[in-house]
Parts: structure tokens; C-alpha cells; sequence
């Protein structure tokens, strides 16, 4: 019960915010945010489970699984649990939601108690899709993060909101109903008469899928696995359906940003790894080759348009790009190293990313303009926020004894030694990113924190508030932790996906 | 203890409608308005009160038959009495803002209530004169409600089209009638069925069917007797096209699932009629014209008008799946979509009557940023919306989801494909109403004014059903189960 209680206490604390007037909203929300937190922590300290919820080849922790509602032989399940993948994502919702409700007290001054509100309803339907283990709920609930999400980036956002905001919408709808589609056409092609996917998992990777309508059983698996492989593509931005995500980042303020670059996005990699990886691992093997090199488009593309950005946060924007590149490299290895190193790297990512746009946010308010050659040296005038922006960049391009380097590393010891052809040359050629997003990553810092103090707008700067400095510094603690101690997550993360690895054949 | 009569809540309706018209001859104070729409609003209440009751006690678990097997009692008729009786209590609370001020009232609730009644007498017709009746009953109020507005050109315009397509459409529903009774001997729907079955029956008789057909399309707003209902759905009072677009569509619906099921069973009659492939091939017309004529519209309430085209064409898909190897479930997932449709169509045409109230005008540019005026009721437009597109914040996904489901079971892939092409694009034009609310600034400052705080209520009631049907669907889904395994034995 304590899963549905976490959901409850955030959906209430959203409407509590709701219903709070504007003067109220920003202090009452994170308040509240801290709720789901400690609910959050108190499930990590308290964590029981084995194995992977998916593949039942141990229990998933508080795990719920009770009838919901029939309808005729259509029988609705409410099942939920936590296993080593969903509970870190779970942890890293609640950390960065917090952090977003925090680093909005001075960004955000219009129609507040809605803005807080719609955080704190993201992060209860963020926390029901990571926990979900029944389609049907999964679907619900990340329907549930779209429609607050585009609209904290269609109201609250930049100059073309409402452009970002809408496209951003259009893309992961349609998304989301190739993916309906996709899932749907296993299960009427299986025996399976639920929507549960442990089931569902057990019978694609049984070979007991059969064909419908004369269409033969292969052809329906790959044709799902397409499918689904699209739907989650588009949520994870990968290069060529990533259009939406430069300007839905660009546009959204700085919080909302937090959230989604930092847990929407894993959205689309949990999925994958949960449907694609752990569902169809015949068919994943089969695609890996492809799959591979999409991964590496996807980070060459991402490295090489940020070099040539000129705005900030754009730059950043665009930096992630290529690590969602580099979770699908890790996740078509079909080894422990490059699925545990895949799935660090979606918390890892989810901190570092969170800690740029914070600096960026932070930079643009203190400097008025984020354009990189309207401004430079600003390290001399705030010094922290420019120490947060090293410390991030440097955790991103996976320095030692910070998150990305265990994750990255993980993920390329993992990517050289996998099966599928051409693996260690993907691998290199991949890893050649790494050295582009280094090289501009260092050269946009030399121009905008270092030299002399130039800025060619009449703002006067200085360092920010300090609600805005503590989220990111705490942030980069955070990563340091990780990395010093990849063990907080790595060792339940290695549990959850052995089985992985172990069936399928 | 008591025993109430089985047509309990038929009967409260007609006796409230008739309460309305007394109090209002005889109240002496002021607020006379506001006192008749509230035992109007408190009556649908009790009907659907009653109703509910009638199922959780377990009445149509198996069927009543009243006057001579004339009308009948069963899980159907108490379950689309619980939805019109919804739609008008909901639509009576709104109309006490709505109609505040015009003359004529105390009319206005009655003929609502008759037509209620007359809706949930039509869910309950076991015979084609009952059916024709109970037709009649919820038209002739339908064609005055729609004018009511009689100083708007457009109101009275719509009403007069409304009811020369609805003579019309009567005309050729009650020919078919005699057509049928020519042909079998007999009214009554069972005895029908028996005589259909026991020798096959010439081409007179399929022309019966057909034509009878035709009067329920009518009814339910599909094609090709649609044309009139973007005009009577406009020019109407707002909470009137509500009403119209839900329950009225939804009682239609509820008597051809039961003339069609019982009196034409299609292993029957297929050899003469097969109306289930005409049916197919109408839903999918029918899906398909609302939906596209739904994305051309600038005015809000024409767009809902044609979404309800859209969504009839949904519903038929029922009907039409019932010649693949049918189970009951493909009928029960259309009354199931019904329902949730009654919910967040009224209320999304009510909550343009709130913006009519507030003179905000009926454009998707009007309105823009009314979201940061009255975020609250742009929330819940925000969830009819989401929701009437299929989107998982409301019950209208769970309804659309168990109707293609299970029509893909019965082996309508191809209809099914329809309608989900269909539903991805009606996202686009309902979407447009989410974004032109939140995401768009305004050309200039406008202000509310004061919020008509029942019409208030009925949105965010409306509202709250849609979302919490979504947690709590089983006594949904369980009644209409039942209702459809009923029927069809």
C-alpha cells in the first residue's frame, strides 16, 4: 500500500496547491514536495525487492495487485510494485521535482499556486509510471504526465510557448498511440488475457505469440517491436524524431525544464529497457546492429549541432541529446556492464543535465541574454553559479569519482564486448562523442565564465538568489555521491537486470 | 416495505413535470425562476436516484414487463434512465444561470423534463408503438427547447430545420413501422422477432427495417439524417444542445440497440435485411464526416456538434459488430461509451455556456487566455476535452478503449482502424480548445465578470464524474454488461 499512498499524498498535495492562493503556492508546494521525498526515501531504505518485477524472477518491492474494474472477460488490474530499475528513477523524481518547486521561487511569478500545483501533479504521474507494473495503469499514467507538462511549457515558457508547447504534445501523442498500437498487437496475439506485463513479458519471450489474421507471429512481434520502439524514440529524443525537444527545452522555464530533461525523458529509456529490451530480447538482438547505429547518429548528431549553437541553452539542450544516445548504446549490449551502465546513466543524467539548466536559468536571469557571444567572463561576478556550471559540465563529460563517469564507463566496457556485429566499432565511434561534447562543453565555458567581464545588455550582474544556487549545488553533491558510491543504486540496478540476461533464449 | 412500481423513475419525471408547471402558477414570491429549476434539477435527481437504486437492488437483473409486455424494465432501460436522468440534472442545474431572465421558465423546465421522460420511457420500449410514442415524447419538446431563444434569428432558424428534418425522418420511421406490422402482424418487439424467424419474409418487410433504421439515425445524429444537428446544436441554447447532443442521442441509441437485438435478430433477418453491414458501413461514414467536419469548424460549439456526429459513429460500431461472432460485449462497450459521453459532452457544451455567459464569444480565438481568468472551469474544459479525444485523464478512454477491443474481437479490425485513425485526428481539433485556453495570449484584456455559480457546479460535477469513472468504472461496466447479455439472451 505504501506505493498508492505516495500517489495519493502527491495528487492530494497538488490540489491542496491548487486550491491555495498565489501568495502561498511557491512555500506550501515544496513544503509538500518534501512528502513525496521522504516517502520516496523511506521506500529506498525500506527496499525488499529481488529480481525483476517484469520477469518475475524474484518479488517486486510493495508490490499491489488487485482487480480494478471488469468489463465483461476484460478484467482491469491495479498492479504496481518496485524493483532495482524503477525505484532509483522513483528517488530521482522526488529529488528533482523538489528541486525544480525550489529553483522556481524566483522564476516563476505568474498564476503560481497552478504552476506548483501541475509540478506536483507531474511528479505523482512521473512516480505511477516508473511504479506501474499492469499496462493499462503504465498508460494511464503516462497520458497523465503529458497533459501538465505541456501545459507548464505552453503557459509558463518563452517567447514561442506556445509553438514548443504544442509540438511537443503532437510528437509524444502520436507517439503514444503507435506504441497503444504497437503493445496492443501482442496481446491480442497472445494467449495472455490481461494487460499485465509480467505476463505479457512471459509470453513474447515464451514464443507464444501466434498469428492474427494470417499474419504470421514473427511479423507481429517485429512489427510491436517497431512500434513500441518508436513511441519511446520519440520520448527519449532520439535522432530523427528529436525535433520537438530542442525548442519544448528552450522554451520551458528553467523548473519545468528540470523535470523534463531530467525525468520525462527517462520516461522513454525506462520503457525501453522495460518493453523493448526485457520483452523482445530475441528481437533487440536482431535489431542491435541497427539499433546501435542509431545510437550513434543520435550522439554524433546531438555533439556536432550543439558546436554550432549559439544560445546556451540550446547548447545544453542540445548536450543531451547524445546521452540519451549512449543509454541505447548501453541497452542493445545485452551485457550486465552496458545495462546496469544504461540504466545509471538515466539517474546520472537525470542530476547533471538538472545542474546545466540551472546554471544556464541562473546565468540568463543574472545577464539578461543567453547568447554566448553577448557575454563572458561572469565567473568573476558569480562565482558559484559558474563553479556549479564546471562542476556539471565536468560531471557530463564523466570525470572520475562523479556519476557519468561510472555510468559512461559502464556502458562502454559493456558496448565493446557485446555480441552484435560491428559492436566495438560502434563503440569507438560513439565514445568519439564524448570527446566533442568535452571539446565544446570546455570551449562555450571559456567564452561565457572566463576572460574579462563583458556583457552586452544593461543588466547589472551578479550572483543569484540563493534558492536558485542550493538546488544545483545540492544536485552536484548528489552526483558526486553517486559516483563515489555508484553501489547506492548500481547494486539493485545489477539485481533487477540479470534475469535479463539469464532468459530469453 | 414498500414495493415502488417498476417505472418508478419514469413516472417522478412526469410528475415533476407537471409539479414545475403548478408551482409556477401558484408561487406568490419572487425568485420563481430560480425556485422551479430547482425542483426541476432535485427531480431529475430523484429519478436517477430511483434508477440507481432499482439497479444496485438488482430490478433488472430480470426483466419487468409493463402494460402488456409494452414497455419493459431491464438492466438497458434503468441503465440509460441513470444516464439521461444525469445529463438532466446536470443540464436543469446549469440552466438556472442560463435561463435566469428570459421569459417562459417554469416551460422551459417542464419540456425538459418531458423530454427526459419521454427518453427514458423510449430506453424502455418493447413495442414499435411505444417506440414511435416515446420518439414523439422527446422530439415536440426537443424542436421548442431549441427555439427558445425566440428573439435569435439563428435559435428559431435551427429549430425550424430541426424539425422539418425530424417530421421528416418521423414520416419515414413510422412507415417503416407499418411496413413491418404488415409484414409480421405484430408491434410488439418479441413477437416480431417470432414471426421473422418462423418464415422468411419478402422485400416489404426488409424496407420496414430499413426505414425504421432511418428514424433512429435520425435520433442519434448519424448519417445521413445528421445535417440537421450542427445547425440545432448551435443555434440552441447551450445547455439545450447538451442535453440534445447526450441524452437525447443516447436514448435513441438505447431503443435501437433494443428494436434491432430483439425484434430484427440479425440470424433472422440477415437473409432478408443485413442491416448490421449497412450500419458498418454508416459508422464508418458516419465517424469519419464528423470527426473532418469537426477539424474545419472556428466555432467552438459547431466543432462539439460535429464531434457528436463523430462519436455516434463510434457507437454504432455496437451495433454493427454484433454479425461478426459476437459476444454481447461490443453492445456493452457502446453503452458504456454513451455514458461516459453524456458525462463530458454536457460537459464541455455546458462550459460554453459558461463562456456565453461571460460574452467571451464562441471562436477558438475567443478563448484564448480564459484559462488565467477562471483557471478552474478551463481545467475541467481541459479534462472534456482530453477526454472526448481518447486521452487517458477521463473515462473516455476506458470506453473507447473496451469498445474497439472488444470489436476487434468480434472481428471488425477494419472498422476498428476507422475509428482510431479518427480518434487520433480528433485530437487535433480538441486539442485546439486546450491550447487557444491556455497557451495563447488574448488580443486584448477582457474581463468575466461574475461566475453564474450553478452553471458552475454542473461543469465541475460533470467534470469530476469524467475523471472519477475513470477509478471507479465497475458499476458502469457491470450494469452494461448485464444489459447486453440480457438482450441479446
Amino acid at each position: 500500500m505504501l506505493i498508492e499512498a505516495l500517489l495519493a499524498v502527491t495528487f492530494l498535495s497538488a490540489l491542496c496547491v491548487l486550491a491555495a492562493p498565489d501568495e502561498w503556492a511557491s512555500r506550501l508546494g515544496s513544503v509538500l514536495s518534501l512528502l513525496p521525498l521522504g516517502g520516496a526515501l523511506y521506500l529506498y531504505s525500506t527496499y525488499d525487492g529481488a529480481g525483476n518485477a517484469l520477469l518475475q524472477s524474484g518479488s517486486p518491492a510493495f508490490e499491489t495487485n488487485i482487480d480494478w474494474f471488469s468489463f465483461g472477460s476484460y478484467v482491469m488490474h491495479w498492479h504496481v510494485g518496485l524493483d532495482g530499475i524503477s525505484l532509483p528513477l522513483v528517488v530521482l523524481t522526488t529529488v528533482l521535482t523538489t528541486i525544480a518547486m525550489v529553483s522556481a521561487w524566483t522564476t516563476i511569478e505568474d498564476r503560481q499556486s497552478q504552476f506548483y500545483a501541475l509540478l506536483l501533479f507531474t511528479e505523482a504521474s512521473l512516480v505511477g509510471v516508473f511504479s506501474a507494473l499492469d499496462f493499462f495503469v503504465w498508460f494511464v499514467f503516462w497520458e497523465f504526465v503529458l497533459v501538465p507538462m505541456y501545459l507548464l511549457i505552453a503557459v509558463w515558457g518563452g517567447p514561442r510557448r506556445a509553438y514548443a508547447g504544442i509540438k511537443f504534445f503532437v510528437y509524444t501523442n502520436v507517439a503514444s498511440l503507435v506504441l497503444f498500437i504497437g503493445f496492443m498487437l501482442v496481446v491480442f496475439a497472445s494467449p495472455v488475457q490481461s494487460l499485465d506485463l509480467a505476463a505479457v513479458a512471459a509470453a513474447v519471450r515464451g514464443g507464444e505469440i501466434q498469428s492474427l489474421y494470417g499474419v504470421s507471429a514473427n511479423t507481429i512481434t517485429t512489427a510491436a517491436f517497431l512500434a513500441l520502439l518508436f513511441g519511446f524514440a520519440v520520448k527519449t529524443a532520439l535522432v530523427p524524431v528529436h525535433t520537438w525537444l530542442p525548442d519544448a527545452y528552450t522554451e520551458a522555464p528553467t523548473p519545468v525544464v528540470v523535470v523534463l530533461a531530467g525525468v520525462v525523458t527517462k520516461m522513454g529509456t525506462y520503457s525501453l529497457l522495460r518493453f523493448n529490451v526485457t520483452m523482445f530480447p530475441e528481437t533487440t538482438r536482431d535489431f542491435a546492429p541497427l539499433l546501435g547505429v542509431l545510437a550513434v547518429v543520435t550522439v554524433l548528431y546531438g555533439a556536432i549541432v550543439a558546436v554550432s549553437q549559439q544560445d546556451i541553452k540550446r547548447i545544453v539542450a542540445y548536450t543531451s541529446i547524445p546521452s540519451m544516445g549512449f543509454v541505447l548504446l548501453g541497452l542493445v549490449t545485452y551485457t550486465q556492464y552496458g545495462l546496469s551502465g544504461a540504466t545509471f546513466q538515466m539517474v546520472s543524467h537525470g542530476l547533471l543535465i538538472a545542474v546545466l539548466f540551472l546554471a544556464v536559468g541562473a546565468i540568463e536571469r543574472s545577464t539578461g541574454t543567453r547568447m554566448v557571444d553577448k557575454i563572458s567572463g561572469v565567473a568573476s561576478e558569480m562565482p558559484v553559479t559558474a563553479s556549479v556550471f564546471v562542476a556539471g559540465a565536468f560531471g557530463y563529460m564523466g570525470l572520475p569519482l562523479m556519476s557519468g563517469f561510472a555510468a559512461e564507463f559502464f556502458v562502454f566496457t559493456g558496448s565493446f564486448r557485446a555480441e552484435y556485429a560491428n559492436a566495438p566499432l560502434i563503440t569507438a565511434v560513439a565514445m568519439f562523442g564524448i570527446v566533442v561534447i568535452a571539446g565544446y562543453l570546455l570551449w562555450t565555458m571559456q567564452r561565457v565564465l572566463f576572460g574579462p567581464l563583458r556583457v552586452d545588455t544593461d543588466a547589472s550582474v551578479r550572483e543569484v538568489a540563493r534558492s536558485d544556487l542550493a538546488p544545483a549545488v545540492v544536485l552536484v553533491l548528489l552526483a558526486v555521491a553517486l559516483g563515489v558510491a555508484p553501489d547506492l543504486f548500481m547494486q539493485m540496478i545489477q539485481d533487477s537486470l540479470t534475469s535479463i540476461l539469464g532468459g530469453g533464449v | 416495505m414498500v414495493e415502488l412500481p417498476p417505472l418508478a423513475p419514469q413516472y417522478a419525471l412526469g410528475l415533476v413535470a407537471l409539479l414545475v408547471l403548478a408551482v409556477d402558477a401558484v408561487w406568490p414570491g419572487d425568485r420563481r425562476e430560480d425556485v422551479v429549476g430547482a425542483i426541476a434539477a432535485a427531480g431529475t435527481l430523484v429519478a436517477t436516484g430511483l434508477a440507481v437504486w432499482f439497479i444496485w437492488a438488482g430490478t433488472g437483473g430480470d426483466a419487468f414487463s409493463v402494460f402488456d409486455g409494452a414497455l419493459m424494465v431491464d438492466n438497458l432501460s434503468l441503465f440509460f434512465t441513470v444516464l439521461v436522468g444525469s445529463v438532466a440534472t446536470l443540464v436543469s442545474v446549469a440552466s438556472i444561470d442560463y435561463v435566469r431572465g428570459e421569459s417562459h421558465v417554469a416551460e422551459y423546465y417542464a419540456l425538459v423534463l418531458l423530454a427526459t421522460t419521454g427518453m427514458s420511457v423510449l430506453a424502455a420500449a418493447n413495442s414499435l408503438a411505444t417506440v414511435f410514442i416515446a420518439v414523439e415524447l422527446v422530439s415536440l419538446p426537443s424542436y421548442a427547447l431549441v427555439a427558445y431563444l425566440k428573439h435569435n434569428q439563428d435559435s428559431v432558424e435551427a429549430s425550424l430545420k430541426y424539425f422539418l428534418v425530424g417530421a421528416l425522418s418521423s414520416a419515414v420511421m413510422v412507415y417503416g413501422i407499418s411496413l413491418v406490422y404488415g409484414a409480421t402482424g405484430s408491434l410488439r418487439l418479441p413477437a416480431i422477432a417470432e414471426a421473422v424467424s418462423s418464415e422468411p419474409l419478402g422485400g416489404v418487410f426488409g424496407v420496414g427495417v430499413v426505414m425504421v433504421l432511418g428514424g433512429f439515425l435520425f435520433k442519434t445524429a448519424s448519417v445521413p439524417f445528421h445535417f440537421w444537428a450542427p445547425e440545432a446544436y448551435e443555434g440552441a441554447p447551450a445547455p439545450i444542445s447538451a442535453f440534445l447532443s447526450s441524452a437525447s442521442k443516447a436514448a435513441g441509441f438505447a431503443a435501437a440497440f433494443r428494436v434491432f437485438t430483439v425484434a430484427f435478430p440479425l440470424d433472422a433477418v440477415s437473409g432478408t435485411v443485413n442491416w448490421a453491414l449497412l450500419v458498418a458501413v454508416l459508422a464508418a461514414v458516419t465517424m469519419t464526416l464528423g470527426n473532418f467536419a469537426a477539424a474545419r469548424q472556428e466555432s467552438v460549439k459547431r466543432m462539439l456538434a460535429y464531434s457528436s456526429i463523430g462519436h455516434a459513429g463510434y457507437v454504432l460500431i455496437g451495433l454493427a459488430a454484433l454479425s461478426g461472432n459476437a459476444d454481447d460485449l461490443v453492445l456493452a462497450g457502446s453503452m458504456t461509451h454513451l455514458f461516459v459521453y453524456g458525462f463530458m459532452n454536457t460537459g464541455a457544451f455546458l462550459f460554453v455556456a459558461l463562456a456565453e455567459q461571460w460574452e467571451v464569444g464562441e471562436t477558438f480565438e475567443d478563448y484564448r487566455g480564459l484559462a488565467a481568468k477562471a483557471p478552474v472551469a478551463s481545467l475541467a474544459m481541459t479534462v472534456f476535452m482530453f477526454s472526448l479525444a481518447g486521452i487517458p485523464v477521463g473515462a473516455g478512454f476506458l470506453s473507447k478503449y473496451f469498445l474497439f477491443a472488444s470489436a476487434i474481437d468480434a472481428g471488425f479490425v477494419w472498422l476498428v482502424a476507422i475509428a482510431v485513425v479518427n480518434s487520433a485526428l480528433s485530437l487535433y481539433f480538441y486539442s485546439r480548445v486546450v491550447k487557444a485556453m491556455w497557451a495563447d495570449s488574448p488580443e486584448s484584456e477582457f474581463s468575466l465578470g461574475s461566475t453564474p455559480t450553478a452553471l458552475y457546479v454542473a461543469v465541475l460535477a460533470a467534470a469530476v464524474v469524467t475523471v472519477g469513472l475513470l477509478a471507479a468504472f465497475d458499476p458502469v461496466t457491470d450494469t452494461a454488461v448485464s444489459a447486453a447479455h440480457l438482450l441479446l439472451g
